[in-house]
């Protein structure tokens, strides 16, 4: 299955064609096709992956004791088209890192569509809905397949336009549109910086596109600094958007409009994690443009600034939600943030273990929360106003979204912990003891956070709809994918936990070996007092933030910013979102589309129109002139002075004001000739 | 090459002007006659269109193929001289191909004042006058043909045009004509002034390409690339000579509107990759910049001009010129990159927006506006159509998969590297502008879609039957769509033809730099 890696992402896309042409007539609506597309996918990729474990380490890296045993990458690759002799390639390029990525991805995406079978029965345009996540899903394995950053394009603009369509899903009422546009210019403005790495590197490395290209001559030391750094900054811009970083974050949390199937998709397994998938596949682009982990640069660099600042600023904003989606989806961006940074501290492994657990938990988290709101709140996302002691009634719900709950906390043994204890660790010790810091209060603050969400949730008394409605436990569509989740999400992080490295073994690549080995780097192992202080955070955390709701504990906290001036602002400021919305909607959208754009068509419409008809006007005048005062008046001698004034001036203004475009004629071909005597003159001589 | 090969070419630009002088004897009341000779005359040439697509030789595209060169005007040197290369091709394919889709579209959608004897004899003139451009290869030969097309147009938009017609035929014809007058003295010049080995004088493009405006002077190749530039600009448009198009483009009935935007548009990008570059080298890179910088212009220019329309005709016509801006952004790098990319451009601009200016028109058609502010809830009352316009905005913002990524994203790429010479620091400012470009372009694009598609249906529509798509809309459409799937997904179809010739044209400017941008080697390709 490596060597044909490309049936993977085809079968998703063959199948979105045969919804869209078949779907309304088959009994499923299209389902079925989608769920068989995206399992056949899936049992592919699990293929893939126990041949990947297979495979032989017969990659040497590196001498004495710092030698590495890696499993070599599979590439097949066939020119797409040429190009001023320059053979254009497209193909798959399968790592450990492919691997880990499919198999979440045709997992995660094969669970929503079960799921959606049920949470999506009789929606107005399932047939649709279902060929849209087909394209998705192919969108991203594309994306993780592909052996060149072209083809890489491809994958991820597929994504952004299904994500357009499905957070779009409901277009009938202008908010959702509104977030649908808001995602896709987002993640666009992001994607500038795509467009201009992509021509910067294409020349850096001899007209290719080819990944493995790109990564052995960065690390290799054959392209300057400079234009890799200016490279690592334009495709940081693409992964700051698509991955929903500071400060274009913003898109993520108004996504929620979408289905919330999708969110999940969106959020696990597909469109966000493309970044950070982009991120860890150009590695050494970015591991030597930023010198990430070299020695003498600093105790910080870009992406983990990036990726530090996202941390904090979103989970300080899922405090402040009603909505439980928006909670979900503050917490992705501040987990993403984790993730980038990271990469930009030199923990690769972490980074990407991290994605791995948290597409188990994240998608858990999502489907919990639209099956609270399909069986328990009568449709509503709001905790506040309508939940509240649903764990009585949707016990399977409660129980898989406090496992989630706790996993991504860091709770021990559960996946997060350990995911979050190696990125942390490795942080530490590669001398970015800053960001060590920053990661441990986000942990915190996560642990709070979500103490929060799923004491508003199933604890305390039934509120609003919770109360009204008959709360119960939703159908096993989507259970089955809830428990299944619920299992990985404690499971999962055992891969790499209790001293065990799979999965570090796994994903190594050649890059990676070859980044690390040139600063001396050596993988962290686990740590006790570590994992004793992480634990310790999150349990703090949850601790006291269940002081605080359950006990009501905390006295000088609660209500504070009902009492407190300076308290009562700082949280104006976070429900405004740091006016971040504002400044991009109603400064800079609202001003090239409302003043700038009405004054470009006003210097339209006046000046240059103007020019052109004003041309007209003059050669009308001139000609007139001509006729009146040499012909007529002159020739024929006849001059009444005062008459002339006030007639003269009146046929002036009578021509100006027709502005008639036969008029352009004298005046074209006068210019025309005034070129034509000017070429005669200089041309001639 | 056999009597049939040697006859195809001048077909193919004439068998359209034959079926307008029969269609004059066609009494104006049978109408459905008159209908059916006008689309087997643009089938059958479509037909010769085919046979030489399928006889033309793909391993040698940079030579004219099909050539015939006979006396003309002797009396002025001026020769028959037609072929075909792989520049050509693209454009006489996509010019017999939209022709025949005009035609079928038409079939009963003829705008006010009715007449489709009148229109049909204009639509089959107009079609000679673009395939003889996109296939002469003398000067005068190629002014001929590029006047030709300009009088039909005029009527077209005079005749057939939306209330404004009057203003907007005349600009359109005068504003052209004043290009053409610059243009021709430049032709006259560069007969004066390029001596052939020979010593003697030509109109022949090939020959003249062939010495590269050798012996004229810096100051003179200057002023004549000048008169060139100003006669192709303001065809393209570019900014700032542009205006003529908003207007010509909202007045003109749905067809001209297509025309216009597929073909019409092209003669002028087509003039600087076929005559005013090969033929003026030296003046070309000293135009380069401006070129650039004209063209960016038009592209942030074009997009504010789009956010500020309330019409959607108006608001697509805006469009092309930001689209025609990447194009000639390709142009000016005179790299292989960038001239593949803008004849790719070239290509995909004249399906994309040629179909938004149909599903305009389709719409206009229905609910008897074109307002934004009016419009709405499309994709509840004609589902197809709704969802056909969401593709072509996808694919105008240049999608990757669809066709207009390639002349998008390739002419961003030829900036970062433009031809040796070329001021680099200015060229990859370009490189970031044009790419914010793109975010306007989806900017506008989708705004569009979300005012004429989403949403729910205005009260004034509410219990107005909209019926969906029609027979011949199907039949116009499918083609096109099927043609910016299949360009998308296999972009060497137009690659592997233009790249030859492309590279002939940019021979002159000694290639660009090779995989020494940063000053040391990287490891090439496997």
């Amino acid at each position: 299955m490596l060597d044909h890696a490309w049936l993977i992402p085809a079968i998703p896309a063959v199948m979105f064609w045969l919804i869209l042409g078949f779907g309304k007539r088959l009994p499923g609506k299209g389902h079925e096709l989608g769920i068989a597309g995206v399992g056949a996918s899936f049992v592919l990729s699990c293929v893939a992956a126990v041949q990947w474990i297979g495979r032989s380490t017969d990659v040497t890296i590196g001498e004495g004791a710092h030698v590495e045993h890696v499993r070599k990458a599979v590439e097949h690759s066939t020119t797409w088209f040429d190009i001023g002799n320059v053979h254009i390639r497209v193909g798959t390029y399968i790592d450990g890192l492919s691997v880990a990525l499919l198999v979440v991805v045709g997992l995660i995406s094969l669970l929503v569509h079960v799921y959606s079978t049920a949470y999506m029965h009789d929606d107005r345009r399932y047939t649709h809905y279902f060929a849209a996540l087909s394209l998705f899903t192919a969108g991203m394995l594309t994306l993780v397949s592909a052996s060149s950053a072209l083809q890489m394009l491809f994958g991820w603009e597929a994504m952004g336009v299904c994500s357009f369509m499905l957070i779009g899903h409901w277009w009938e009422e202008k908010e959702n549109s509104n977030a649908a546009l808001k995602a896709f210019l987002t993640t666009r403005t992001g994607d500038v910086g795509f467009l201009i790495g992509l021509s910067i590197l294409f020349f850096a490395n001899g007209q290719t596109f080819d990944v493995r290209v790109w990564n052995a001559n960065a690390l290799g030391g054959h392209v300057s600094h400079l234009v890799l750094l200016m490279g690592a900054i334009a495709l940081m811009g693409a992964v700051v958007g698509k991955s929903a970083q500071f400060p274009l974050h913003t898109w993520l949390p108004d996504a929620m409009a979408g289905p919330t199937p999708v969110s999940a998709l969106i959020h696990a397994a597909t469109m966000v994690v493309a970044g950070v998938f982009l991120f860890s596949r150009l590695y050494g682009v970015f591991f030597t443009g930023f010198s990430i982990a070299a020695p003498g640069h600093g105790t910080f660099t870009v992406p983990a600034v990036i990726g530090g600042i996202t941390i904090i600023i979103a989970a300080l904003l899922a405090f402040v939600q009603d909505d439980i989606k928006k909670v979900l989806a503050y917490s992705t961006v501040s987990q993403l943030g984790y993730m980038v940074m990271a990469l930009g501290v030199g923990a690769w492994t972490g980074a990407i273990f991290h994605l791995f657990t948290h597409a188990f938990f994240k998608a858990c988290l999502f489907l919990g929360a639209g099956s609270v709101s399909h069986s328990g709140s009568h449709h509503s996302f709001d905790m506040k106003r309508d939940m509240g002691g649903l764990r009585k009634h949707m016990p399977i719900t409660f129980a898989t979204f406090g496992i989630a709950s706790l996993a991504l906390a860091g709770i021990f043994p559960l996946a997060g912990f350990w995911s979050k204890d190696d990125i942390l660790v490795t942080a530490g010790h590669n001398g970015y003891e800053l960001f060590m810091v920053v990661g441990l209060i986000g942990a915190f603050m996560t642990a709070a956070y979500m103490t929060r969400c799923v004491w508003l949730t199933f604890y305390g008394e039934p509120r609003g709809a919770a109360a009204e409605h008959h709360p119960h436990e939703s159908p096993a569509a989507i259970t089955a994918p809830l428990v299944i989740l619920a299992f990985l999400s404690i499971t999962a992080g055992w891969l790499n936990g209790f001293g065990f490295h799979y999965f570090g073994h796994w994903t190594t690549n050649e890059t990676l070996v070859h980044a690390l080995e040139r600063v001396n780097l050596v993988e962290p192992r686990f740590s006790f007092p570590a994992a004793i202080i992480s634990l310790a955070v999150a349990g703090s955390g949850i601790l006291l933030a269940w002081l605080y709701f359950e006990k009501r504990a905390l006295g000088p906290l609660q209500d504070l910013a009902a009492r407190n001036a300076l308290a009562a602002r700082l949280k104006l400021v976070l429900v405004r979102k740091y006016y971040l919305d504002d400044l991009y909607e109603k400064v800079i959208v609202a001003g090239i589309a409302g003043p700038i754009a009405r004054g470009a068509y006003w210097f339209n419409q006046t000046v240059i129109d103007g020019v052109v008809n004003g041309a007209g006007v003059g050669a009308k005048a001139a000609g007139h002139i001509v006729y009146d005062i040499i012909d007529q008046k002159v020739v024929d001698g006849a001059i009444n002075g005062a008459g002339f004034t006030a007639e003269e001036g009146g046929t002036l203004l009578r021509i100006i004001q027709t502005g008639r475009v036969q008029q352009y004629a004298a005046a074209l071909f006068g210019a025309a000739a005034l070129f034509g005597l000017a070429l005669v003159f200089f041309v001639g001589t | 090459m056999n009597a049939f090969d040697h006859w195809a070419l001048s077909g193919a630009v004439f068998i359209p002007i034959l079926g307008a002088v029969l269609l004059a004897f066609v009494p104006k009341r049978l109408e459905v006659e008159i209908k059916a000779v006008a689309l087997l005359t643009t089938v059958v040439t479509a037909g010769v269109g085919v046979y030489l697509l399928a006889h033309f030789d793909y391993d040698k595209t940079h030579q004219l193929q099909y050539a015939v060169d006979r006396s003309w005007i002797d009396v002025i040197s001026s020769r028959y001289h037609i072929g075909l290369d792989g520049i050509s091709l693209p454009m006489l394919a996509l010019s017999m191909f939209i022709s025949v889709l005009c035609i079928v579209y038409s079939w009963d959608h003829f705008p006010e004042p009715h007449n489709p004897k009148a229109f049909l004899i204009l639509l089959l003139v107009l079609e000679t006058g673009m395939n003889g451009t996109f296939v002469a290869q003398d000067l005068i030969l190629f002014f001929v043909f590029f006047e030709l097309v300009l009088l039909p147009m005029y009527f077209m938009i005079g005749v057939w045009g939306g209330p404004n017609r009057q203003y907007a035929s005349i600009k359109f014809f005068l504003v052209t004509l004043f290009g053409s007058a610059l243009m021709i003295l430049s032709f006259l010049a560069l007969y004066f002034k390029v001596t052939l080995p020979d010593g003697s004088h030509t109109f022949d493009i090939v020959k003249l390409a062939s010495v590269h405006g050798a012996g004229i002077a810096h100051g003179a190749q200057l002023l004549i690339f000048g008169g060139l530039f100003i006669g192709f600009a303001i065809k393209v448009p570019m900014f700032p000579f542009h205006t003529w198009l908003p207007d010509a483009h909202t007045e003109a009935p749905t067809v001209g509107s297509v025309i216009l935007a597929a073909i019409l548009l092209k003669l002028g990008t087509y003039g600087f990759i076929r005559i005013a570059i090969p033929i003026l080298p030296e003046a070309a890179k000293s135009w380069a910049p401006w070129i650039g910088v004209l063209a960016v212009i038009g592209i942030i220019y074009g997009a504010l001009g789009c956010l500020a329309q309330r019409d959607m005709k108006r608001l697509i016509a805006f469009s092309s010129i930001a689209h025609m801006g990447f194009v000639m952004l390709g142009i000016s790098t005179l790299t292989t990159y960038g001239i593949n990319a803008a004849i790719f451009g070239m290509v995909a601009h004249g399906l994309i927006t040629g179909m938004l200016f149909f599903l305009a028109g389709s719409i206009q058609e229905r609910f008897h506006t074109r307002e934004l502010d009016r419009l709405g809830g499309l994709l509840l009352q004609a589902p197809r159509m709704g969802w056909i316009l969401g593709f072509c905005a996808m694919a105008s913002l240049g999608l990757p998969g669809l066709a207009g990524f390639w002349g998008e994203f390739p002419a961003i790429l030829s900036t970062y590297s433009p031809a040796v010479g070329l001021n680099l620091a200015l060229f990859r400012t370009f490189m970031v502008i044009a790419s914010i470009g793109t975010v306007l372009a989806a900017g506008y694009l989708l705004w569009m879609l979300q005012r004429v598609a989403f949403g729910t249906v205005k009260a004034e529509f509410e219990h107005e039957h909209i019926h969906d798509m029609h027979g011949p809309e199907y039949l116009a459409w499918t083609p096109i769509l099927v043609l910016i799937v299949l360009l998308g997904v296999v972009p060497g179809i137009v690659f592997r033809v233009t790249d030859k010739p492309v590279q002939k044209v940019t021979v002159a400017h000694v290639e660009q730099r090779r995989s020494v941008v940063t000053g040391q080697t990287a490891v090439g390709q496997p």
